[in-house]
């Protein structure tokens, strides 16, 4: 997965999350929870998916790098570039 | 109890599920999703552990529905389904009743900010800071601060905003003044940002809503089966012994007590020495005492608010409120419109309860303390009521004894164990692998909306362990 494909991956599983956001206008450099109604509950859902989905983990230490949409995908990018 | 054999289950499964409370069956329903088989066993006869409800003449009384905050909209939406969530409705009318004040609010933000302000004389940036800060309080952070050194910063001196802002938490969760400040900030915020809300139809349709759920998703229940024993191979677990019977598992989710889970289902071999003695220091919260009152088919109440704090207390007093002598009071009041097509009236009061007070009295004096439990209640409910005796046709009392008595709970705790819990429940894994622990522990985890989203958190967990042993060649 380039990185364009790993954007449309996680914004597919936020969607799947909070049905009732509208996507199309995120900042990708901004802090999703201050852009969208997530909860911590929700970034776990995240998580799950993205195990379920993918089969990558994310360790709890690592959660802060999800903060922003760019800052999952650059996370995720060495870990599911094969995908 | 009487064994009785399992029938027409799989000879092992993926995951056994012990307690169907609703962190049980929450994440029982998760597991599953997930695509890993569930075999999902609780003690009593019904399910919804102390999410209970009972059948008495034509009443359905409802033990633990008294309001849970909005998040349990979109819990229910995400780990249950869209016909379950639809169904929760805010509370109209909370009110309070005490010497010190008199106020009817929605329990949200926007109406906290203006009583305190108005009513109590507060200043506006000290309410919006107190928000601020309980909203910003990090379970992560480490702060060991009290509720009271909290409540010291914020409102010094100032006991009825104390006893405004404490009651209906400790009543939510049995948390004190003495306990971490992060049980209360959690909770009040969770409750504070919309009101509360209940479910239409009552516990006895969430619980068969949820039963459906399980059996689309493939998970095999079975009541009236208790768990004796978690067996173990080569210091991971291998299943359990239930009703006397050997049952094959790779992992086991306990919904059970914390302790009876570590120092009676686990031989001791299997666990440190350590553990256990960590284990048996943890405290346990306290329990409720609860009478039930049914409103004859003929007679009609005028709406007295939904939820109702009183007391007679002069002063808020936290010993006064865990004592016997406890005079303060909280009615859940059903209308007809909550169960629909039922029709009935029922009003459900509680106050929190100390097992101690109840559980060595003698058979003659336990019938007759329930007695005056029963009459004083409906003296203070005549108040509300007028003419209550003669507006009733059933009347029952339970005690921490018959919270014990069906929910299995060391004590009859209602809320589970104080803050330490926590640490015990999350450090259990380690030391037995496999083995996963979600419950009422550590106060925030409590109640309707923790006990849900705490069954998602280990579920996912659980997933993870369970995918870890399929990488293993």
């Amino acid at each position: 997965m380039d990185k364009s494909q790993l954007r449309e991956a996680v914004i597919d599983i936020i969607k799947s999350i909070a049905p009732d956001e509208d996507l199309n206008g995120i900042d990708g450099e901004k802090p999703l929870r201050e852009q969208i109604d997530l909860d911590s509950m929700d970034f776990l859902d995240i998580v799950m998916e993205l195990r379920v989905r993918y089969k990558v983990d994310v360790p709890e230490q690592d959660y802060p790098a999800l903060n922003t949409l760019q800052g999952t995908v650059d996370y995720l990018h060495p870990k599911m570039g094969n995908v | 109890m009487t064994l009785r054999k399992l029938k027409n289950i799989k000879s092992e499964y993926d995951v056994v599920v012990i307690g169907a409370g609703l962190g049980g069956l929450t994440a029982a329903n998760m597991i599953a999703r997930r695509g890993h088989s569930v075999l999902l066993l609780e003690q009593h006869t019904v399910l919804g552990g102390l999410a209970a409800y009972f059948r008495r003449k034509k009443h359905i009384f409802d033990v633990a529905l008294h309001g849970f905050p909005v998040g349990m909209i979109k819990t229910c939406r995400k780990y249950w389904n869209s016909d379950i969530s639809s169904r929760i409705v805010k509370l109209k009318g909370i009110r309070f009743d005490n010497p010190q004040f008199q106020l009817e609010t929605d329990y949200s933000k926007d109406d906290f900010v203006r009583i305190l302000t108005e009513k109590f004389g507060i200043p506006h940036s000290t309410v919006t800071d107190f928000f601020e800060h309980t909203r910003n309080m990090n379970f992560y952070d480490g702060d060991k601060r009290t509720t009271r050194e909290l409540f010291e910063q914020f409102f010094p001196k100032r006991d009825d905003v104390w006893r405004l802002l404490m009651e209906p938490i400790t009543y939510a969760n049995g948390s004190t003044l003495e306990d971490p400040a992060i049980s209360y900030g959690i909770v009040f915020s969770n409750f504070m940002s919309k009101g509360v809300y209940t479910f239409t139809g009552g516990t006895d349709l969430i619980i068969k809503m949820m039963e459906e759920e399980l059996a689309k998703n493939s998970v095999d229940v079975r009541a009236k089966v208790l768990v004796e024993k978690v067996t173990t191979e080569n210091g991971k677990v291998s299943g359990v012994i239930a009703n006397g019977e050997k049952i094959k598992c790779k992992s086991v989710f306990s919904n059970a007590n914390l302790q009876s889970t570590i120092l009676d289902m686990i031989d001791k071999k299997d666990i440190p020495q350590s553990f256990r003695e960590q284990t048996k220091k943890m405290r346990i919260n306290n329990s409720s005492a609860q009478v039930y009152i049914g409103i004859k088919a003929s007679e009609k109440l005028d709406y007295i608010g939904d939820l109702l704090f009183t007391s007679t207390a002069e002063k808020f007093s936290e010993k006064a409120m865990l004592s016997k002598s406890v005079t303060s009071r909280t009615f859940s009041v059903y209308y007809p419109s909550f169960r629909p097509g039922h029709n009935r009236h029922t009003i459900v009061s509680s106050s929190n309860a100390d097992y101690k007070d109840w559980a060595n009295l003698s058979d003659e004096q336990y019938k007759t303390d329930k007695e005056h439990l029963a009459e004083d209640t409906l003296d203070k409910l005549e108040k509300y009521i007028p003419g209550v005796r003669n507006k009733i046709d059933h009347l029952e009392v339970a005690t921490p004894k018959t919270f014990e008595r069906f929910t299995r709970h060391v004590g009859g705790s209602s809320f589970g164990t104080k803050f330490e819990g926590l640490d015990v429940a999350t450090a259990l894994p380690k030391h037995l692998p496999g083995l996963f622990f979600a419950g009422s522990v550590g106060i925030i985890m409590s109640g309707w909306l923790g006990a849900a989203n705490y069954g998602v958190i280990v579920s996912n967990e659980v997933d993870k362990y369970l995918r870890s042993l399929d990488d293993q060649p």
